[in-house]
């Protein structure tokens, strides 16, 4: 039971927003001591798991240069011209397509966009520009919601498509699981089995981004009404 | 593959050489020396003792805490700049955004392909990776030309992403670490044996539930559903889903997995997928990914959990 004490850590440090690094290296230490390590094995540990992740941020600082010099260069208002043309643009629709886009690439074992590389550059502009292009001006919580919503929109489409591809982690990582115990399992089966759960995370996606559009179209009414709120 | 580490360390040592002369910069030494750290791990993962690695980290940590890592006076471009930018390079803008998944689709298709026998080129399971930095290094190039800019504005408009980024870019990293010292120090075997303990799994149905909840709270747990995987489906899955009860390993592991995966869209601990998107949506609240997404994970849970309900145990 102790050694859930850095469980603990966490959600009180979450809870009370002590900067998230210092809350973090906080359970590790408390956790590493109640299960009887000392502070040089658990630097080690650190170190190690630190370094076995770095891929973790390698995609996004290796994509840092040339988004930035893109946005520099007109890129997100580029992208708003070219959705303002389009009379079936909503922001929803263009999340809900991006989800599509990504999902259905990444059950086929190929890997684009990415929050940095494609939901910032692009995917979050074009679909603020739909909104504004039909109920004009945004107010601040439409675009945190707007978004938000892109970066769902991205995580729905890679995890729920990734698990359909046999030569990624996932699957990967459960065919040695059950070959370490002893039971056979194809990953053709796991695969499968991955699939309708996909079309409901489709499905819910789609749901969300219907109820986006109405939440945004229901905030402009309400402003144009004359005494609304501005 | 150590290549593209080095490369990006390389980039972010510069960028802290940047910042360091950056005379109105709030703090630009702390900030400097943060950034210098992380690019020391990158190339060093594999030269340096973990122990001193370890050690780094938590120098980093101090500096992020004491609030040492901030952003600079930034000069980001007027709008106007911006609007008359894109008027007169109109659709080329895109070119190098879209070399970026094309080089991946390449990559994907040839780079995983070529081997002389049992000798890869590329390491199969490293191909997004290295398809990825190509693809950065390629759409900077086009980029450059296409705009006409110059290294130097490059760098710069990167250094302006990472700090606005700031120390979040290694939450992931730090989480992960978090996760692995929680699977060494045996956190997992807890959880099950509490969830085990606290739930009659004997009722096949009641098996499946706490199997997908475990997976998904252990998920929110460690940040990451591939650590709950190995943890959850032996202490619950395996003994009582498939063993006792006669479930189908497969349907078991691929629906577990993806409640996993409810998990990761729920909590802060997955800050790479949560935490650091709001950050370069430029998001004031830091949980607003969250907050979109757990209605999503919600509903998906339970779809997926029902589906498993009446699959598992019938193929």
């Amino acid at each position: 039971m102790i050694k859930l004490v850095g469980v603990a850590l966490i959600a009180a440090g979450f809870t009370l927003r002590v900067n998230t690094l210092l809350v973090v290296l906080a359970a590790g230490l408390a956790t590493g001591f109640a299960a009887g390590f000392s502070l040089n094995d658990i630097m080690a540990m650190i170190g190690k798991y630190f370094s076995d992740n770095r891929a973790m941020t390698l995609p996004i600082v290796l994509m840092l240069p040339v988004v930035g010099l893109l946005e520099r260069y007109g890129l997100k208002e580029r992208a708003e011209v070219l959705i303002r043309r389009s009379n079936a643009a909503t922001a929803g629709r263009v999340i809900l397509l991006y989800t599509a886009v990504r999902q259905l690439s990444i059950s086929l074992g190929v890997s684009i966009g990415g929050h940095a590389g494609a939901v910032r550059p692009l995917v979050a502009p074009m679909a603020e520009a739909a909104a504004r292009r039909r109920g004009g001006d945004l107010s601040p919580a439409s675009v945190v919601s707007i978004r938000a919503h892109a970066a769902a929109g991205e995580n729905i489409g890679n995890f729920f498509g990734e698990d359909i591809f046999i030569a990624v982690g996932a699957i990967l990582l459960m065919k040695g699981f059950f070959e370490a115990q002893g039971v056979n399992v194809s990953v053709w089966a796991m695969a499968l089995w991955g699939i309708p759960t996909a079309f409901i995370a489709f499905a819910a996606m789609w749901w969300r981004c219907r109820l986006l559009d109405r939440r945004i179209e229901h905030a402009a009414t309400i402003d144009q009404k004359p005494g609304g709120v501005h | 593959m150590e290549a593209c580490y080095a490369l990006a360390g390389l980039y972010l040592l510069v960028l802290a050489g940047r910042i360091a002369g950056e005379s109105e910069h709030p703090r630009r030494w702390g900030s400097s020396l943060f950034w210098a750290l992380l690019g020391v791990t990158l190339i060093g993962a594999k030269l340096l003792p973990p122990t001193l690695i370890g050690y780094l980290v938590v120098a980093m940590v101090a500096l992020a805490a004491s609030g040492q890592v901030r952003r600079g006076a930034i000069n980001e471009a007027s709008r106007d700049e911006r609007l008359g930018h894109a008027k007169r390079l109109e659709n080329r803008i895109f070119w190098p955004a879209l070399l970026i998944p094309a080089t991946a689709v390449l990559g994907t298709l040839v780079l995983g392909q070529l081997h002389f026998r049992d000798v890869w080129l590329v390491e199969p399971k490293q191909v997004t990776l290295i398809a990825l930095s190509l693809g950065a290094t390629l759409a900077l190039t086009v980029a450059l030309r296409t705009t006409g800019a110059t290294v130097n504005i490059a760098s710069r408009e990167g250094s302006r992403l990472l700090q606005t980024l700031g120390w979040s870019l290694i939450l992931p990293q730090m989480l992960a670490a978090l996760g692995g010292i929680f699977a060494k120090a045996g956190v997992g075997e807890v959880v099950a044996g509490l969830v085990t303990q606290a739930v009659p799994t004997e009722v096949p149905w009641v098996a499946v539930v706490s199997y997908c909840g475990g997976m998904t709270l252990f998920t929110m747990v460690m940040g990451n559903a591939f650590a709950a995987f190995a943890v959850i489906t032996g202490g619950i899955g395996l003994p009582f889903v498939v063993l006792l009860h006669g479930g189908n390993p497969a349907i078991m592991a691929a629906m577990g997995m993806l409640s996993g995966y409810c998990g990761t869209l729920l909590t802060p601990m997955a800050a790479n997928f949560n935490l650091v998107p709001a950050m370069l949506l430029e998001l004031d609240d830091k949980h607003a990914v969250i907050k979109a997404q757990a209605p999503l994970a919600l509903v998906i849970f339970a779809a997926n959990m029902i589906l498993m309900m009446v699959l598992v145990y019938r193929f």
